[in-house]
């Protein structure tokens, strides 16, 4: 098993997000996390899944994606080329005495503070998912209240974009 | 000049009017009812109104396969919609153009359970090639032109269109052509050209090449350029279940159907074959028998307008993404001016497959109830009627049989659910190609048991004045499963006695039942009664035709590749293998 990251340009039409996740139960593909929102052109919608397969299946999976009426285009991002970033909001648990131990790995992680309440901070934070995962590591102990993420969002580097084709 | 203004439901007529359509299965209800209005004056466009939306759905898709045009079925919204699902599900497998509209709750009670709803949109999708889901009236024109352009074009397949009665109800001014905005649409259907060089390549270089012919030659209607390839090759054709007919049994290079209940030769050819030109075939599970033992020795040359298709089972050393028209006449054209009219030397793997050929001939053994044999009756219908006719069968023996003993010579000429194996197909099916081809004989061969599935199209047909001729091969039982409860469940017989056959209880009687509807009833009983029969049934058109075939239900479908297993494990007859020739065996 490997993950990869497909960034699907598609068609911002109703029941579009069925069509899509439908497809990958239905084919038996997992997804490991799916983000979608609008993009720079009016009517496209941007989805990044991020599956967990092997070489063979992923074809079948980007082919299968391309028989969808709606989706335009679907490309594999490879590590290499690509800009990936996860966003978390976290809420940790804080009493006096911890509060300056939590900030520290927030100044470390280049993280926010969104929220402040008395026994507990809501923090942001935004990165690759490894520094991600590192920084719930170091809030861990302190007590992990709650937890929020979006999907991966990637992108393609240097300033090529994937719905230029598309649009002539 | 201005625009004329249309209802919703006056949209939907003139457009399908203008999309060239001029029949249509269907039934009205609630939700549809506004289109129904203007579709009552319609003159261009002929609405049959059938007893159950199923037989909509079949009878649109045997329109669609007899004819190669376009089906067209219409359902009210909820269960009138729902009753549509096993057609379009069949249609899907089976890759046949279709176009379902159905009527939907107003826009603004959908997602409140209103009566008759259901998300029939969702139920669908992944059942569709597409599907669309109305709430104007001014989206209606581009919707069905878009709609009918996704289900003929590229891999032809259902399309769902489901309407609001408000949009129905609703006006807007009728634009004609509409613009059709499918960014995401772009069917391949032009070959690579290096990709042709690659293929000739590697048939020149073949010893034991087989051209391995599925449906889609059919849908592409590419029997010529398969013919002229064959010939230039001078290489075995196999033709699967859904490609009957897409190359003439009478060829000689013909070595029959590959697959579960295939011939002898096909199975053996494939399975020995060094090369897999494969042409619209996807390697189905019925073909391959178990996939890591399926013809290990092959490359493979794997055409297919659908890209998915292509690796998604087996490997292919040569993929061809294409039109199967356009790809084999590119082919042909690269052969011809490789070859120079020399034939690749294949003698030897001849030799082999023409001794398998008279070896392994397909043949049956007579009942030892004293029934008549169901492989002769059918062999009969086929002889009597010839190549002209065309032939919808049910699923099971009786369907097996028929794609075994009845010669096929052209496209279109047999029509059955191989992908879903849908009870129930043929009668419907049977009724829409006739519809589709009048001039032609249409037999519908079924099996008693799915011929109450939908046998009430008959009365569809009798009062429509479509007289197909329905051959139920009668054998008492839900005859296939009873073959597997044979051979793999001890002979226990559960659950598949119908009860219908001379020596029990007769429920129904189908000669009877076939009079109730105003066709011709006939039982026949013994085989010197078959012809007469069957030229009876051929004569008469005033009116459907339906023969009760008393047949031995012990009687079972050879060869066979039990499921699942290796197709080096066919099987001729019960517990007969074929023998290979020392050191043959793998
Ligand atoms: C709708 C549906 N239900 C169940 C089956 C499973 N099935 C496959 S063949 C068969 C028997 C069909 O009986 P009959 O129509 O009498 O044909 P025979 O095999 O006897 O020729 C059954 C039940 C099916 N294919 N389709
Ligand atoms: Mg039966």
């Amino acid at each position: 098993m490997s993950q990869h990251v497909l960034s699907l340009l598609v068609e911002d039409r109703p029941g579009l997000l069925t069509r899509v996740a439908g497809l990958f139960a239905r084919r038996g593909f997992n997804i490991e996390s799916l983000a979608v929102g609008a993009t720079e052109v009016e009517g496209l919608s941007r989805i990044t899944v991020v599956v967990n397969v092997d070489g063979l299946p992923l074809e079948q999976v980007t082919k299968q994606l391309n028989k969808l009426i709606n989706v335009i285009k679907v490309v594999e991002l490879d590590a290499e080329t690509t800009v990936e970033r996860d966003h978390m909001l976290i809420k940790v648990r804080t009493d006096a005495a911890t509060r300056s131990q939590v900030l520290e790995a927030v100044t470390l992680f280049r993280a926010r503070v969104i929220d402040v309440a008395s026994d507990a901070l809501i923090i942001e934070v935004t990165g690759e998912t490894a520094k991600c995962q590192a920084f719930i590591k170091v809030l861990e102990p302190f007590g992990i209240k709650e937890l929020v993420q979006s999907g991966v969002l990637a992108i393609g580097r240097g300033s090529k974009s994937i719905t230029e084709k598309v649009l002539k | 000049m201005a625009n004329e203004v249309l209802t919703g439901a006056q949209a939907i007529v003139r457009s399908l009017e203008l999309l060239g359509v001029t029949d249509i299965f269907g039934l009205p209800g609630g939700a549809i009812l506004p289109t129904y209005d203007p579709l009552m004056d319609s003159t261009k466009i002929r609405h049959i109104l059938v007893r159950h939306e199923q037989g909509a759905g079949h009878a649109a898709e045997g329109y669609a396969s007899a004819s190669g045009k376009l089906g067209v079925c219409i359902a009210t919204s909820g269960p009138g919609a729902t009753n549509l699902v096993t057609a379009i599900a069949d249609a899907h497998m089976d890759s046949v153009p279709l176009l379902a509209i159905t009527g939907q709750v107003n826009s603004t009670s959908i997602g409140t359970d209103a009566f008759q709803e259901a998300d029939i949109v969702g139920i669908t999708m992944p059942i569709t090639k597409h599907s669309f889901l109305v709430t104007k009236a001014e989206d209606i024109p581009a919707v069905l032109a878009s709609a009918v352009l996704i289900a003929t074009t590229g891999r032809p397949g259902p399309v769902l269109v489901d309407i609001a009665k408000d949009a129905q109800n609703g006006k807007a001014e009728f634009i004609w052509p509409p613009k059709i905005d499918l960014p995401g649409y772009k069917p391949v259907t032009k070959p690579h050209g290096k990709q042709i060089q690659a293929a000739a390549q590697l048939i020149k270089d073949a010893k034991r090449p087989v051209l391995y012919v599925g449906g889609g030659i059919v849908r592409a209607g590419a029997h010529l350029e398969l013919l002229e390839l064959a010939k230039i090759i001078g290489a075995p054709v196999v033709t699967t279940l859904m490609a009957r007919g897409a190359y003439p049994d009478s060829d000689e290079q013909n070595l029959g159907m590959p697959g579960m209940h295939g011939t002898v030769p096909a199975v053996t050819a494939l399975q020995r074959s060094d090369l897999l030109i494969t042409l619209g075939a996807r390697f189905d599970d019925r073909v391959t028998g178990q996939v890591k033992t399926f013809a290990v020795g092959a490359k493979v040359i794997h055409v297919d307008i659908d890209p998915a298709e292509i690796g998604k089972i087996r490997f292919a050393d040569v993929p061809i993404v294409g039109d199967a028209k356009e790809v084999i006449t590119e082919l042909n054209t690269e052969l011809k001016a490789d070859l120079k009219g020399n034939k690749p030397d294949i003698a030897e793997w001849w030799a082999f497959l023409n001794d398998l050929r008279t070896r392994y001939p397909l043949g049956y053994t007579q009942p030892d109830d004293g029934k008549m044999s169901p492989q002769f009756v059918i062999s009969r219908i086929g002889e009597l009627s010839g190549p002209e006719a065309i032939f919808a069968a049910g699923v099971g023996q009786h369907q097996m049989w028929s794609a075994q003993f009845i010669k096929y010579e052209r496209p279109n000429s047999w029509l059955n659910s191989g992908g879903a194996g849908t009870m129930g197909y043929a009668v419907p099916a049977a009724m829409g190609a006739k519809v589709a081809q009048p001039e032609r004989l249409v037999w519908a061969i079924d099996g008693d048991g799915c011929f109450q599935m939908t046998n009430q199209e008959l009365a569809t047909c009798t009062i429509n004045n479509i007289p197909i001729k329905v051959a139920i091969i009668n054998n008492s039982s839900l005859g296939m499963v009873r073959q597997w409860q044979t051979l793999f469940y001890n002979s226990r017989y559960s659950n598949t006695d119908l009860n219908t056959g001379t020596d029990t209880i007769m429920v129904p009687d189908f000669v009877k039942l076939a009079e109730a509807y105003g066709c011709l009833g006939i039982r026949v009983e013994k085989e010197e009664d078959v012809d007469a029969a069957i030229k009876l049934a051929m004569e008469t058109n005033d009116r459907p035709v339906v023969i009760d075939f008393i047949v031995g239900r012990d009687a079972m479908v050879w060869p066979m590749v039990p499921a699942g297993l290796s197709n080096d494990a066919v099987q001729f007859a019960k517990d007969e293998r074929p023998v290979w020739e020392e050191g043959e065996e793998e």
